[in-house]
Parts: structure tokens; C-alpha cells; sequence
């Protein structure tokens, strides 16, 4: 681990250099420049590693097999979900790996979807996840498409009605008619606990408190929240969080669903076949518990075992740290956008209770733009709708530029992107 | 390579000062085009004339970045009063620019202005915001010849 340890200093430059992407030129061989991490983080050497060495010396079936190389691949696809397990809290038996945090979100709406459907021929279904006309899933007006399409689905599907709570023109959430929001049809609250395009972060806790009221499920997208500060399941309240591998150091294609035991043990599998069975005779077939019952197929163990290194390495730096860390960036660049006339933020202009991921517009360009222009300089940001079309429409934008740091970013990054900035103006003939 | 290849003076001109912007009537066939990921849009309408040999006329409004709108300006003023099959020639000549990655000798004759977007073929997450208008115009066409 390269870190110094003085007080909640981390040595950032010292970090960086565990993440070989970032020493490469990008266009006009210019210094990468990488504030892109809410799409996708890079991943250190560590990880990298521990997923080549998954290949190169214990590739072989995880949960099949008898033979020694089986055994240790078994043991390192379930040493990393332990690991995982560990990081947000939660038993190991509590986290099911998917392919990404939209699979996650969609097993959760699937499984209802099947509960619902079986409970026709099947009287032991669990009530709670039968879905009939008239019922209400609750969404926010910020979801990610991943959080709210698989919703959309779900109602058309059982006749439920899908309500959301709305954003204010300023880009946070209006808690003011949660009473009336959350109330005795209310089944499923589906909610992000960090947006991806205005960084703000959910009250959970009132969320949480008006689930439990009316007996509805919470469910929590927590993509942006647990790369980057410190989760512990049990304190949001929440029945199930959804999220990926990718954005907090990880591989690609590997996602996670952290559920508690008694939900995953009531609802009904989503993808079926081999591996999440018990018993299968030609007429039909019985389940393994959770979280193999969700788990159908031959898993993407080596992304698990990348995934799990990159837990360790988050791990060893604290998430407090990285917290700490990215609070500096966000306030940096919070503060030296407010001062570029000409510059729109959406979402809260304060650091304190939001991630580093800002969205703003420059006067007269269109985002695609000035991404370009930026990108010339070798700065990567996010152009575009973010997958959050809901929000623009709120915000009356057609998109946004949207910024967004890691553990990797250290304060040139932020002054590079406000100069960027300034240059795209004078580029344009704004300035 | 340089920025300037891409937003060459033509472009930020056409950007600037879009030429036939507004939408007119009457108008045979309409079309509806986005970009989902930036959230571009564009609406164009076609009347054909009676033999619906040539476009009598080609109207727009759009929203977008200085690319996708350069784009619709350049379309308007190189297919606006003539044949569909100068609009076949045109934005086939058009888009096997665009997909050529910059490596093409585009037709003055038919592109005019067109020809400086060579650049933007440089830029592959640029390309769908050069073609927008033209698949848009086509769209309405087929649907101005009654044929969707």
C-alpha cells in the first residue's frame, strides 16, 4: 500500500501511481486528465493484478468440480464476498453478485414480478411481494434510468402505480409531501442515496422512517454513495441496496445486490438454470438459498476476486479518508466554478451533504461542446443526459457537463478543469 | 490533431447563423429525430412537389450542439428546392464521409459547405450529431412519398 499516514492527509501522488491508466498521454499527448469516475473508476494495479492472477494460476469452475484448482477458486470467489460483505456491513450470505447494479435493481423488480405471477397456483408466497392494481412504488424524480425503468415495467406489468417524489427547480428533493407520498398503498420505495448527475444525497433517514411506517419495502441505488463514503447497511434503514463493481475500483461486468436475509429468502429467484438449484426432475425444480439462488450460472469469478482486492485497497486508504478527500476536491471546484461568470451548478452549491459529482452548463454552449474542447486538453468529463432524462427536463436543460472525482484526483486536476473551462469560453469567441 | 479541424470557421458560421431554421407549412411528411445519449433533437418537414420528384421545400427546428446544428443548416441549403435524387447523391455522399474517419475526398459539388465537416469524422462519439438532420430528412421524405 503506498500511503503515508499523517492525519487524514492522503499522499495523492503516491496514489496515483498504483493506477497505471493514469500515467498514459491522451489526444494532443496531453497528461490524462480523468474526471469522468461517477461513469466509471479506474482501477489500481492491485486489482488489475488479482484478477490476472485469478487467470493465470486458479482458473476453473467455482462451485463445481472436486479437484484442488476448483477448491481454490471456490475459496477466492468466496473470500471476496465476504470481503464485500464486510465493507458495507452485511453478512456474506446477504450479498448476491449480479452483472451490474441494474441487473441488482432488476432482480429486485423481477422477483416481484414472479411472486406476484405465482402467488396465482403457489399459496406459499410471501404476501408482501404480491403486487396487485391500485398499489404504489414510490421513485424520486432523480432517479438513474436503472432505478426507474425497472419500475415503469413492474407497474405495467401488475397494475401498480408507479408515484415519485418530485425535485425542486433547484435540483434537490422535495421531502414536503412524503406523508401523503409513502402511505398504505405504498409497496416498494425505490430511492438513489447519491444522485448521479447533481451529487446531492438522500435523507434516507426520514425515507426509511415513513417506509417502516406503512410496512414498504426500501430499496436503495447506492452506485454513487458507496465508492465513496462510508456505508454501513444497517444505518440506512433499508431492506436492499443495489450497486457495481466498476465505480469503486473494480472490474468491469460485476454488480451486487446486499439484501437481508429474510427478504432474500422470501422472494423468488429472477434468472433461473444451473447453479441456483436444489433439486431438478423433469416436471420441476427446487431452489438453494440465497444468495446462490440468485446466482444462476457460472459466475464471473475473477471480477469477484478483482472486485474484492479493490474492497481491500478502498479498505487500507479508509473510507472516511476518502471521503475526506473528495469533500477538498468538491469544495475546490465548487468554489472555483461560482467564480467563472458565465457558469451555471445544478444541484447543492454547498460541499457539505453531497458527493464530488457536479453538473453545470456554460452560457450559450452546448455541453457536447465544451466536453470536446475540454477533451482537446486532456480532460475527460461526462456530456450529456447522464441516463437521468427526467432531471434535464426538471432543469429545463437538454444536458450537462458533469465533473466528477476520486481518491486519484488531487487539486491540479480541479484547477486544470477551471482553466479548461475559461478556454472553452475563449475558444467559443464567449470571452 | 488540431481542434480547429473540427469547428472550422464554415461550421461555427452555419452554428451561429442557421440558415432555413423554423418550421413551415404546408408540409407532406414529418420527422422526429434524437440523439438519446446528449438529448439533441430535430424536427423536419417535407413538401414535395406534385410529380414528387423534387423537394418543393425543407423546414426544421432543432436544439443541439454547434455540430448537429451546423449540420441541419448545411443540409437545409444543399437540399432545399432540389431533386430527391440530388438528396440520395448528397446524403450518401454525406455519410460515406462521415464513416470514412477522415480519410475521403468529399464532393464540393454536392456537399458545398458540407465538406468542411470532414473533420468531425475524426471524432467518432461526433458523428451521430453530424448525421442527425440527414436521417431525419430522409425519414420525413419516406414519409412525404406516403411510404411510412
Amino acid at each position: 500500500m503506498t500511503l503515508t499516514d499523517s492525519k487524514f492527509k492522503l499522499d495523492i501522488k503516491q496514489i496515483q501511481l498504483d493506477f497505471p491508466i493514469l500515467s498514459r498521454e491522451v489526444r494532443n499527448n496531453r497528461k490524462l486528465i480523468y474526471l469522468d469516475s461517477a461513469a466509471t473508476s479506474q482501477k489500481p494495479q492491485v486489482v488489475i493484478d488479482a484478477q490476472n492472477n485469478f487467470y493465470e494460476t486458479i482458473n476453473s469452475g467455482v462451485h463445481r468440480g472436486a479437484y484442488y484448482l476448483a477448491e481454490l477458486a471456490t475459496d477466492a470467489h468466496e473470500h471476496a464476498r465476504e470481503v464485500i460483505a464486510n465493507f458495507v456491513n452485511l453478512k456474506p450470505n446477504e450479498i448476491v453478485f449480479t452483472k451490474n447494479a441494474t441487473e441488482s435493481l432488476n432482480l429486485l423488480s423481477y422477483s416481484f414480478l414472479n411472486a406476484t405471477l405465482k402467488s396465482k397456483n403457489d399459496p406459499t408466497i410471501d404476501k408482501r411481494l404480491i403486487l396487485k392494481p391500485g398499489d404504489e412504488i414510490l421513485v424520486t424524480e432523480l432517479e438513474h434510468h436503472a432505478n426507474l425503468v425497472p419500475w415503469q415495467e413492474l407497474c405495467l406489468k401488475t397494475g401498480a402505480v408507479l408515484k415519485w417524489i418530485p425535485i425542486t427547480d433547484e435540483g434537490v428533493l422535495d421531502y414536503s409531501k412524503i406523508d401523503s407520498l409513502i402511505n398504505s398503498r405504498t409497496k416498494i420505495v425505490a430511492i438513489s442515496h447519491m444522485s448521479n448527475v447533481l451529487g446531492s444525497i438522500t435523507d434516507l433517514d426520514l425515507i426509511s422512517k415513513a417506509s417502516k411506517s406503512v410496512g414498504a419495502f426500501l430499496f436503495v441505488d447506492a452506485c454513487q454513495s458507496v465508492p465513496h463514503i462510508p456505508v454501513d447497511f444497517h444505518k440506512l434503514g433499508a431492506d436492499a441496496i443495489a450497486w457495481s463493481g466498476h465505480k469503486m475500483l473494480g472490474p468491469l461486468g460485476i454488480g451486487l445486490l446486499g439484501a437481508t436475509e429474510e427478504l432474500l429468502e422470501i422472494m423468488p429467484p429472477f434468472i433461473s438454470g444451473g447453479s441456483m438449484i436444489e433439486t431438478v426432475t423433469m416436471s420441476k425444480s427446487t431452489f438453494a438459498k440465497a444468495p446462490k439462488k440468485f446466482e444462476a450460472g457460472t459466475p464471473p469469478a475473477a471480477e469477484a476476486v478483482g472486485l474484492g482486492a479493490a474492497v481491500e485497497y478502498l479498505q487500507k486508504i479508509g473510507m472516511e479518508n476518502v471521503h475526506n478527500h473528495e469533500r477538498h476536491l468538491t469544495k475546490l471546484m465548487l468554489d472555483g466554478l461560482k467564480e467563472i461568470k458565465g457558469v451555471t451548478i445544478y444541484g447543492p452549491v454547498d460541499d457539505r451533504d453531497r458527493g464530488s459529482t457536479v453538473s453545470f452548463a456554460l452560457d450559450g454552449l452546448h455541453p457536447h461542446d465544451v466536453g470536446q474542447v475540454l477533451d482537446d486538453m486532456g480532460i475527460a468529463v461526462r456530456v450529456g443526459n447522464h441516463c437521468a432524462r427526467p432531471i434535464m427536463d426538471k432543469l429545463k436543460v437538454q444536458s450537462t457537463t458533469r465533473a466528477s472525482t476520486y481518491i486519484y484526483n488531487d487539486d491540479s486536476d480541479i484547477h486544470a478543469l477551471l482553466e479548461g473551462i475559461d478556454e472553452v469560453f475563449r475558444f467559443f469567441g464567449k470571452k | 490533431m488540431n481542434l480547429t479541424n473540427m469547428y472550422q470557421e464554415v461550421i461555427l458560421d452555419h452554428y451561429k447563423s442557421p440558415r432555413g431554421k423554423g418550421l413551415k407549412e404546408p408540409f407532406q411528411g414529418e420527422s422526429h429525430h434524437v440523439n438519446p445519449t446528449c438529448g439533441d433533437e430535430i424536427t423536419v418537414r417535407v413538401q414535395l412537389t406534385d410529380d414528387k420528384k423534387k423537394i418543393e421545400k425543407i423546414s426544421y427546428e432543432s436544439t443541439g450542439c454547434s455540430i448537429s446544428q451546423a449540420s441541419a443548416s448545411i443540409m437545409f441549403e444543399q437540399v432545399d428546392g432540389n431533386s430527391l435524387e440530388n438528396f440520395d447523391k448528397t446524403s450518401g455522399e454525406f455519410l460515406a464521409m462521415m464513416q470514412s474517419k477522415g480519410i475521403f475526398e468529399p464532393s464540393e459539388d454536392l456537399l458545398g459547405d458540407g465538406i468542411s465537416m470532414i473533420g468531425v469524422a475524426q471524432y467518432p462519439a461526433r458523428i451521430k450529431c453530424a448525421l442527425l438532420s440527414w436521417m431525419a430528412a430522409k425519414d420525413a421524405i419516406i414519409r412525404a412519398r406516403g411510404e411510412k
